[in-house]
């Protein structure tokens, strides 16, 4: 083997390496760090992680709005159709949240079976509806008709 | 009458499309020089059509033509002129016709400034745009025409979506798209070179401008983009690591390391094969973007676009894009040969780690951003990646980046002695230690270490580039040899500083911003970070196409008043959108920044966000460092030097010189 070759060798190998670790590690910080989705009728029916942040979405539910006196905090509920969850969050909430509006929450569940949101994601479109919602949305009426 | 102008003026370019990609391409395999020479003028002629179909568009936003469903779907009669023009670019069809023009613009820039190029290069390589452009023809008048008609026409228009009414925003989407296209023409470089078999130092040079001009672009976009979503989303953030976000990211660390791979080939003609591979998976990346942002198949707040059909057809544009470069690659590659050897200390060897550093980034951000999407496409469940997962794998990959800038901007080509890097360099170490830890402890509220080693990863960057500059001088001749050091190596100079100067305002915000939801009655106070925030009440107001709720918030520090600050939030009555413009106070070391949320009471009470920014500007002052430094490295003055020779023969003679 010729010293350029050898210096190719070692240095493709350091590359090869060098990527596996990396892709690797990516890996494992993915692992951790994805956020399962669960629509309420998944959440009811106990699919949802207890101990665990996931991402819960729906539909609010109309007069289901309520503000603590402080007014930071607030409880509403988020409907799939089928299901509802109870849900808590404290802060300011994006413009386009809204009875009716579908909207994404990203949280934990508490041991009543109310949802701690620590993040609430509204579209900003109000005709725009999360791809998630709407297939939770569709799965449960597909389920009601059966 | 004017709207089907445009649209005829795009069936004409695409017919000069086409023969601008297969006649001249024939015509430089045969070597038949009146089938080249078309080329040039199929393309100007391209260009001129393409701008009269844009012009069109314009046209009916201007004159409020809501025949135009596009027209009646973007715009509004109370609507500003500025957001008129630049709604053109608000939506899917328009912006891909802006796409299509700037596509042109920069194949028009290559037949004007490729006089030197050799006639058989330059063909092929505007044959390659004219096919990319056709490909983009076709997508716009079979998929997503900006022309279409409805019929009765409304007497007013949707408006255009209150996010889009941003001055930022208006400039943010042009600026990215003269980056993400213009590497297209790398890529159409490289695509010549591979069919020529002519890949030297001359085609890394012509490469190389081009390529720096469309990161310099690309840069610009990618941080106006982060300042608009920091002005109008109103969470106070810079960077979210939203699909959209990352979809321009990863072209700009692959375009950096091709930036980078293009020098070594230049100068030393190593890294051929590598940089022609780079330079494909660098206009892929930008393709998928498009892809990505205007298939409307991510979730996320760009999701403006709705269409899985477009999405097809994009998915097998890139297809045949990325699959033929490749295949391609694959067929020609094995013959190419790279020149020069090196040690295992050398400037090559640098930037060679680099490139890895910055591939293997890009590539774990790809593996975030599209591991969803495949998961969904395979009903495997719903899952979104969050910013932890970005963030863990960005971090540790930077910091040996930002090390190695240093090490090797001040590194010899083909050898270099450790001793003597050591000697130059232990002092820039030593003092961007020394004050980086320092640092934290002048004005800021309270000390952090993670603050104290991002300051000293900047300010190593910024020193070691400027020690490179400074190692260049011998004493005696400072002036002198400051002045015959070509412009190039300012421009690496200025960049890398640049990413100095981005780390550090990382660094700085990540420990010591700090925000606060509150409920605030008109008289209420709130001290933060050393800042007391007095909320003053809410009052009504009238815009051109909303209605707003303005706050007047004042901020004192040491009892003097430093801003009065005046959040808003917007009713756009027409799309029965609220917006929230956050009330912000620049400085060069915080950012005031309130946001009003909700009127709680009868009181006058509001729910109320505060922030306190730390050297949050420093996140976009990086940014605009590098791209004055691609631009001084675009005007160096021997890229035009050697350009206005005839360059025939690949030049050995250029992997001598030590710049």
């Amino acid at each position: 083997m010729t010293p350029r070759r050898k210096q190719r060798l070692i240095l493709t190998l350091i590359l090869f390496t060098g990527t596996a670790v990396a892709i690797t590690l990516a890996l494992l910080a993915l692992r951790e760090n994805i956020n399962l989705f669960f629509a309420p009728t998944a959440v009811q029916a106990g699919e949802a992680p207890r101990d665990a942040s996931f991402r819960l979405g729906g539909m609010v539910v109309a007069g289901s709005i309520h503000r603590s006196d402080d007014g930071l905090e607030v409880r509403f509920d988020l409907t799939d159709t089928a299901e509802t969850v109870a849900v808590i969050y404290r802060g300011i909430l994006p413009d386009l949240f809204g009875e009716g509006q579908g909207v994404v929450t990203q949280g934990r569940l508490l041991s009543d079976g109310t949802f701690r949101a620590e993040q609430v994601l509204a579209k900003h479109d109000e005709t725009y509806m999360p791809p998630e919602v709407n297939d939770a949305l569709e799965k449960a009426q597909k389920m009601g008709l059966q | 009458m004017i709207p089907e102008i445009g649209a005829f003026a795009l069936v004409v370019a695409l017919c000069l499309a086409v023969i601008q990609s297969t006649l001249p391409l024939a015509g430089a395999a045969r070597g038949i020089p009146a089938w080249m020479n078309i080329a040039k003028p199929a393309a100007c002629g391209q260009l001129l059509f393409v701008l009269i179909a844009y012009a069109c568009l314009t046209w009916a936003f201007v004159t409020h033509d809501f025949s135009v469903l596009y027209v009646a779907h973007n715009s509004n009669l109370n609507l500003p002129l500025i957001y008129r023009i630049s709604g053109v670019w608000a939506a899917h069809e328009g912006s891909l016709l802006l796409w299509l023009l700037i596509l042109c613009g920069w194949t028009g820039a290559v037949t004007r400034f490729s006089r030197s190029v050799p006639d058989q290069m330059v063909a092929r390589v505007l044959a390659i745009l004219g096919l990319i452009s056709v490909g983009f023809l076709l997508f716009l008048l079979l998929t997503s025409n900006p022309f279409e008609r409805q019929f009765p026409a409304p007497l007013n228009g949707r408006d255009l979506n209150p996010l889009l009414q941003d001055p930022g925003l208006a400039i943010h989407p042009p600026m990215l798209y003269i980056g993400y296209v213009g590497f297209s023409v790398a890529f159409a470089f490289a695509i010549a070179a591979l069919l020529g078999g002519r890949l030297d130092a001359a085609w890394a040079r012509w490469s190389r401008t081009w390529t720096t001009l469309a990161w310099v672009f690309l840069t610009i976009g990618i941080a106006l983009g982060s300042w608009w979503a920091y002005n109008e989303l109103g969470w106070g953030g810079w960077w979210f690591w939203d699909p959209v976000e990352n979809a321009s990211f990863m072209p700009w660390l692959v375009g950096t390391a091709l930036i980078h791979s293009l020098a070594a080939t230049e100068k030393r003609g190593v890294f051929k094969a590598w940089t022609v591979l780079l330079a494909i998976f660098t206009f892929s990346l930008s393709l998928l973007g498009t892809f990505l942002v205007r298939s409307g198949i991510l979730t996320s707040v760009h999701a403006f676009a709705i269409d899985p059909a477009r999405g097809i057809f994009i998915l097998a544009f890139l297809g045949i894009v990325i699959g033929g470069s490749l295949l391609l690659y694959a067929w020609r590659a094995p013959a190419i040969r790279s020149v020069g050897g090196f040690d295992w200390l050398s400037r090559e060897v640098a930037l060679l780690l680099n490139n890895i550093l910055l591939v293997v980034t890009a590539a774990t951000i790809l593996l975030g951003t599209l591991y969803p999407l495949v998961l969904d496409s395979l009903q495997l469940g719903k899952i979104s990646v969050g910013p932890p997962y970005f963030n863990t794998v960005f971090v540790p990959l930077t910091i040996p980046l930002a090390l190695l800038a240093g090490i090797g901007a001040v590194s010899h080509w083909k050898r270099d002695r450790a001793w003597r890097l050591a000697k130059i360099l232990w002092m820039p170490f030593a003092i961007s230690l020394v004050l980086g830890l320092a640092w934290p402890f002048i004005g800021m509220p309270h000390y952090s270490i993670a603050a104290g080693l991002g300051g000293s990863l900047g300010l190593w960057a910024i020193f070691a580039a400027l020690q490179g500059l400074w190692s260049r001088t011998s004493s005696g001749q400072r002036w002198e040899s400051l002045r015959a050091t070509p412009s190039g190596i300012y421009g690496m100079t200025l960049a890398h500083c640049g990413t100095g100067i981005f780390i550090i305002g990382i660094a700085f915000t990540s420990a010591y911003t700090v925000e606060k939801d509150l409920r605030m009655t008109p008289g209420d106070e709130y001290l933060l970070s050393g800042y007391r925030y007095r909320f003053d009440g809410v009052e009504d107001r009238d815009g051109p196409n909303y209605r707003a709720d303005v706050g007047t918030i004042t901020v004192f520090h040491d009892e003097t008043e430093v801003a009065r600050l005046y959040p808003e939030k917007r009713f756009y009555s027409r799309q029965s959108n609220a917006m929230t413009e956050a009330g912000i106070d620049a400085g060069l070391f915080r950012d005031l920044y309130v946001v009003i949320g909700e009127p709680l009471d009868e009181n006058g009470s509001w729910s109320v966000r505060l922030y306190y920014n730390a050297f949050v500007r420093w996140i976009w002052l990086g940014p605009l460092f590098m791209a004055l430094g691609g631009l001084i490295a675009v005007s160096d003055r021997r890229y035009r030097h050697l350009a206005s020779r005839r360059t025939q023969s690949p030049l050995p003679g250029a992997a001598t010189s030590a710049g």
